[in-house]
């Protein structure tokens, strides 16, 4: 088992989405989180006070998938969310150790 | 034999006119004194819902969006609080003070708990609406003037302490300064035997100087928010904003047409300076805000029409529409550049910019009225032979500019004197800064034990 992390643009989500779904995949956990890699900030001014905003929002998915499937999901992911410009994101793959699905303690890949 | 029958019954209609003609007019004038009070008293009870819609939710909604998202309550609160606590006040002895007769700086207390305050009208102030519809409607006044204040000391100041100073300053600042403008006898109102004529329509002098320069000292006596002006302050929501912006635009309508105290073509004229200076202040807030930065904001946008409005308000009564739009296209680029500019180079933390805004607009406005003033507009005031009085500079009476400005520094040495007075005394009577961990933590969860956003079960 591999945990998928993937950092990608907030309005890649849907696109992202629909190509996980051609392929077989729809568990997923999603959240709104803030950073940056290369990106550089924006500048927002509110009654002459200056801020840089370094963090941009970005969304991000994690997914547990069986060993055989990790390189087809991946390329569906990258796929999905790249538009060619800074800030599309990243993606990570760990090894996951266990899996348990707590409705019936089904185990490792049942339990995905 | 219709034509006959027409002309006789004429010929009766006219001989029972002949025989009742004083009964039926006197009957004829008090059918339409009622038909007018009845179209007054609606505008009137109308406006006055207006004005109090602009501190609550308008003022709650524009100030509590400009904070940090953990003061958004401690911020609306005190608007709601001053809807709740001035009315009282009011009730009880402040309208008696403004308005009853006194001395020139004072009114007495003969209006005591509303002591002889009904549906009669009084013919000094408003001779069309019940006497009782005039009283709530100056009421909405005195509880929107300390909420103003609240925006210079927003999101550092302890509830008790400011609900004890708002409860201070009234007696101290709001209610003498409103006597001697708007009172019977006032030393500053022209219409009712003042003895230095200062035209305030809608209460520039009264409401926008006063609040605006007491904010000032208050900021400055407070002293800052700790981590200004290093640690980011966003507003935390310009949606907020933005609502309460444009209501306070709605709500304005009733606080300077309203002022007209009749559903007059006076109040129309009122009304339509009005939206014009709210529209030129903000043209002119956008293109001040493109030309030194770049981009037009929305946060500019409506700080400007605010701008504009409490600008015009001294004058809405007293100027041409174009007039009322000049002046919002002059405060709308003054207020940009103290708030912008000034402010930032002198370091003082008023917050929510009560002072940049309300302050400066004010004593523009109030100077700016005594230009443009005309009797084409406004013909209350006459001369001994009748004809309406030359009013501001435009009708050739270039001194009227020296008399707003006796008026201003009137306003602002009490709002000044007052204001540091009556935060002495609270500092008397209690603690009025939040310590700094409470401040770090937020006024919702440390003054009021609540919080404004749960988004979690």
């Amino acid at each position: 088992m591999f945990k998928i992390d993937a950092i990608i643009q907030p309005g890649k989500l849907e696109p992202v989405r629909r190509a996980l779904a051609v392929i077989g995949v729809d568990g997923m956990t999603v959240s709104e989180v803030r950073g940056h890699g290369r990106q550089k900030g924006h500048k927002e001014v509110y009654r002459g006070r200056e801020y840089t905003v370094d963090l941009r929002p970005k969304i991000r998915i994690e997914m547990v998938v069986p060993d055989n499937r990790k390189d087809e999901v991946v390329q569906a992911l990258a796929d999905a969310a790249r538009s060619g410009e800074i800030g599309d994101g990243k993606i990570f793959v760990e090894p996951v150790l266990q899996a348990v699905r707590i409705r019936n303690d089904d185990r490792d890949d049942l339990a995905l | 034999m219709s034509l006959l029958r027409l002309g006789t019954f004429l010929l009766f209609a006219c001989s029972a006119f002949a025989q009742s003609a004083p009964n039926d007019i006197s009957a004829l004038k008090e059918a339409v004194a009622a038909a007018q009070s009845a179209g007054d008293n609606a505008w009137m009870l109308m406006s006055a819902a207006l004005v109090l819609l602009m501190t609550g939710p308008g003022l709650a909604l524009f100030y509590g969006g400009l904070v940090r998202h953990k003061n958004v309550l401690g911020t609306m609160m005190q608007s709601f609080a001053m809807m709740a606590i001035v009315t009282l006040i009011w009730g009880v002895c402040g309208y008696s003070l403004v308005f009853a007769e006194g001395s020139p700086f004072l009114g007495d207390l003969r209006y005591l708990f509303l002591n002889g305050v009904g549906a009669a009208p009084n013919a000094d102030y408003a001779p069309t609406i019940p006497h009782l519809t005039f009283m709530v409607y100056q009421m909405m006044f005195a509880i929107i003037t300390p909420a103003l204040i609240a925006g210079a000391f927003a999101e550092r100041v302890r509830f008790g302490a400011m609900v004890t100073f708002s409860t201070l300053w009234l007696f101290i600042v709001y209610f003498p300064v409103a006597h001697m403008v708007w009172g019977k006898g006032g030393y500053l109102n022209p219409f009712l035997g003042g003895v230095v004529p200062v035209f305030d329509f809608a209460g520039g002098t009264v409401v926008h100087i006063t609040s605006g320069f007491s904010a000032l000292v208050a900021a400055v006596m407070l002293g800052k928010r700790r981590g200004y002006p290093h640690e980011p302050m966003k507003p935390h929501s310009l949606v907020l904003s933005f609502i309460g912006a444009c209501m306070l635009w709605f709500g304005w309508f009733g606080f300077n047409a309203g002022s007209a105290l009749a559903a007059s073509s006076l109040a129309t004229s009122a009304f339509v300076a009005t939206h014009f200076a709210a529209a030129a202040g903000a043209v002119a807030w956008m293109i001040a805000e493109r030309l030194h930065n770049g981009k037009a904001s929305a946060l500019g946008a409506i700080s400007g029409a605010v701008a504009g409005l409490a600008t015009v308000t001294q004058g809405a009564g007293f100027v041409t529409p174009f007039s009322g739009a000049l002046i919002g296209l002059i405060a709308g680029f003054v207020c940009f550049a103290m708030v912008i500019i000034v402010k930032i180079k002198l370091g003082y933390d008023d917050s929510l910019d009560a002072f940049g805004v309300h302050g400066v607009g004010g004593l523009m406005g109030c100077l700016l009225t005594g230009v443009f003033a005309t009797n084409q507009i406004n013909s209350a005031l006459k001369l001994p032979n009748g004809s309406p009085a030359p009013l501001g500079w435009v009708d050739g009476n270039a001194a009227q500019v020296l008399n707003q400005g006796i008026g201003a520094v009137i306003g602002i040495a009490f709002g000044v004197i007052g204001t540091i007075i009556a935060l002495k005394l609270t500092g008397l009577l209690t603690t009025v800064r939040m310590e700094q961990t409470d401040e770090a933590s937020g006024m919702d969860i440390t003054l009021h034990g609540e919080e404004g956003y749960l988004f979690e079960d």
